[in-house]
């Protein structure tokens, strides 16, 4: 009796052990073919180079400037907002009501909403709607804004980083102790220069993992740009907001699927997603380290 | 009770002889009246235009969040409408048809390749069509709308003329109907347009049962080591692991699944066509599974300590205690990991348009290319005419895809919440 219960329970915990490794060893593999993939073409050359022959052969700088251009504008859009909601919530709402209750759920779904649905409300909303008003009012019904450009993708992609960045500030702002709150209050200073003088200084580090985090999601989705935006080879980098731009997400995803030569250029996929990865991860672990030296304070 | 802190700002409009009153004043800048009295001075100094201003504005960005998630639902909804108001639609047709149209000179395309999505040519990756097409626009320095033959692409076009074939191209859609709808093809661009949603369904109901089958047991049973069995430096590796692959783009999944897996996979299962509802299915179940397993940790680390420590006084093994203790009491949050897991799935673009192989067959095989919701709206957007039945059709399915996701939400936030909850706190009083 007392060892086929401890034949099951190894057994049970064997499977749930099994389970992590299966993981573990999934990531892992995924990470060393994409490194195998990419070892002959990743380079210096390679990152600051332009396209070249077709596509076929040299570089991905535009893709990877497009890419940093609109994480930028997204991110003057996306923190400001976030980081006011986060007060609000934090400083303002009361935990138990609706209002608070109703912000928290939007922001929540926010967050789950399927990308793609965030591309077709930037085409719907940003280029239909505003675009086409827009052109209208300064434009003379000429079109320049009523079509897929920079700004548009990055206020899409905005909206949807949004959550992410209101998240980590809000968990800044509640790091910052009741006392030194109170201790602001009590001296005589008011809520608001409570706030700007004590609350916002000691959630920056907060503020700025939000940002870094948010870039790091931005810069790897591809559904919300499709068609608000991204272009498959320019031959000049955007200059103004309503070029359209090159994105690493969308050059990997072109080039896997609807290029010239999906063979002969995969040594520069593999390369594309290893940069891609890359940028995510260096992202994503300053962001941890920020945290988790927040926590530690 | 002299010494107050005096705000840079404040300092010119700060009268010093009011120090000792304006202590008494209440946090919020609210007036007290038993406290002191005021002089109009004393009055005029509290009220802070800017002050008042920032905070109202504090609270309108705060409702930002809110607009949008209606904004959403509006605009999505708005441009999928007309196929509701169809016998409206049927002149407007023609008139929308004239207006220059940005993506209008993809109905040209579409004369070339009436059946490019038919299900009568499973190409497996749109990779021949994409051979062809670039052989003559590989070299034309220009933005690329993807599946536009050369001689139709012009950079923000709009002065092209319909000829009368082209108009006569539209007129098939004006005979839609709503129930065509439910019909049991998906061809979009045929000669006769036919919007049946069903293999759509069915394909992304396919691949989401695939992968939540995959990922949900492995996110499960991996959140349970995490929390019960594993060591503390282990739980430490685990963590980051996952993280590390909740932070993998999904273009970067999808292209794993398409390069490698895909390979890997025909090998072993030996099935014939290499990107299909299989494949896709488990490349998805990597996306889901860091939402779960954080989802699952995060429920049964919020079981009190108490219940397992009972447990394990009783006598019971710590296998035991695990899977009768921990497992059933973390239950209501694992539902909801389940259905943030399918929410995730459900709407996933870049990996179903990468590595389902995109054919809207009606068939039950898992080893079959699908053509799921989200990647018909990816791959399909891009060029249709604007206003036309299949851009609101393809809003409609964006509709269908944001009610979905918004429900699946719902459930979880306060059906399992509130439930969670009640379990732990019913209990414990």
């Amino acid at each position: 009796m007392k060892t086929s219960k401890k034949i099951t329970g190894g057994l049970l915990i064997g499977i749930t052990g099994f389970s992590v490794f299966l993981i573990i060893a999934i990531l892992i593999f995924m990470l060393v073919m994409i490194i195998i993939g990419a070892k002959g073409e990743f380079s210096w050359k390679f990152i600051t180079q332009f396209p070249q022959n077709g596509m076929t052969q040299g570089g991905i700088f535009p893709a990877l400037f497009g890419t940093a251009l609109m994480v930028i504008i997204m991110s003057v859009a996306a923190v400001p907002f976030g980081t006011i909601t986060a007060i609000y919530l934090t400083e303002y709402a009361h935990e138990e009501s609706i209002i608070s209750k109703s912000i928290r759920f939007a922001v929540r779904t926010l967050a789950v909403v399927p990308s793609i649905i965030f591309g077709l409300f930037g085409l719907g909303f940003f280029i239909k709607f505003i675009g086409t008003g827009m052109d209208n009012m300064f434009n003379a019904g000429q079109l320049k804004w009523a079509q897929p450009n920079i700004l548009w993708a990055s206020l899409t992609m905005a909206l949807l980083t949004l959550p992410v960045v209101i998240v980590s500030v809000e968990e800044a702002i509640k790091s910052v102790p009741r006392e030194m709150r109170d201790a602001s209050l009590a001296l005589g200073a008011t809520k608001w220069q409570t706030i700007r003088k004590v609350v916002i200084p000691g959630a920056r580090s907060g503020i700025l993992t939000g940002t870094i985090l948010a870039i790091s999601r931005g810069a790897g989705e591809v559904a919300p740009i499709l068609f608000t935006g991204a272009a498959y080879y320019l031959a000049k980098l955007p200059t103004s907001l309503s070029d359209q731009f090159m994105s690493l997400g969308y050059h990997i995803y072109i080039m896997s699927t609807q290029s010239t030569n999906v063979d002969q250029t995969l040594p520069i996929q593999f390369a594309t997603t290893l940069v891609l990865l890359l940028l995510t991860f260096t992202l994503n672990l300053s962001a941890i380290l920020i945290r988790v030296r927040l926590r530690k304070k | 009770m002299d010494t107050k802190i005096i705000f840079p700002e404040d300092r010119e409009s700060l009268n010093l002889h009011e120090t000792e009153e304006s202590t008494a004043m209440d946090p919020q800048g609210q007036k007290d009246p038993n406290a002191f009295v005021f002089t109009k001075e004393s009055l005029k100094k509290k009220i802070r235009p800017s002050e008042f201003l920032s905070e109202k504005l504090i609270t309108g960005v705060a409702f930002l969040s809110i607009a949008i998630i209606v904004l959403i639902f509006f605009f999505v909804f708005r441009e999928a409408f007309p196929i509701f108001t169809q016998k409206e639609k049927k002149s407007e047709t023609q008139v929308t048809a004239v207006i220059p149209e940005k993506y209008g000179d993809t109905s040209s395309g579409n004369t070339v390749k009436p059946e490019q999505y038919g299900a009568e040519t499973p190409t497996p990756e749109n990779k021949e069509e994409g051979k062809t097409e670039i052989k003559n626009t590989g070299n034309v320095i220009k933005p690329e709308r993807y599946g536009v033959p050369e001689d139709s692409i012009q950079e923000s076009t709009g002065e092209e003329e319909y000829t009368g074939s082209e108009i006569s191209q539209l007129t098939p859609a004006e005979t839609f109907h709503l129930s065509s709808l439910f019909g049991k093809e998906w061809m979009p661009v045929s000669e006769r347009p036919r919007y049946g949603l069903i293999p759509l369904i069915v394909g992304t109901l396919k691949v989401t049962l695939i992968a939540i089958l995959f990922a949900a047991p492995l996110a499960i049973l991996a959140a349970l080591f995490s929390v019960a069995f594993a060591p503390h430096w282990l739980r430490e590796t685990i963590k980051p692991a996952i993280e590390m692959l909740a932070g993998f783009p999904s273009v970067v999944i999808g292209f794993f699944a398409l390069t490698i897996m895909a390979t890997a996979l025909q090998a072993v299962f030996g099935y014939e066509t290499r990107l299909n509802a299989f494949v896709g299915g488990i490349a998805m179940a990597l996306a889901a599974i860091p939402i779960i397993f954080t989802v699952t940790e995060d429920s049964m680390n919020a079981i009190p300590e108490t219940y397992s420590e009972a447990s394990l006084a009783l006598g019971a093994t710590r296998w035991q205690t695990a899977f009768f203790v921990v497992l059933p009491a973390a239950t209501p949050g694992i539902f909801a990991a389940v259905l943030l897991g399918i929410g995730r799935i459900f709407g996933e673009t870049m990996i179903a348009l990468m590595a389902t192989g995109n054919a809207a067959l009606l068939s039950a095989n898992p080893f079959e290319s699908v053509r799921t919701l989200a990647a018909t709206i990816g791959a399909e957007m891009a060029e249709v005419v604007f206003g036309d039945t299949h851009y609101s059709v393809l809003f409609l399915i964006g509709a269908l895809l944001f009610v979905f996701t918004f429900a699946l939400n719902a459930i979880a936030e306060f059906y399992v919440k509130g439930k969670l909850m009640k379990r732990f706190q019913g209990k414990l009083s």
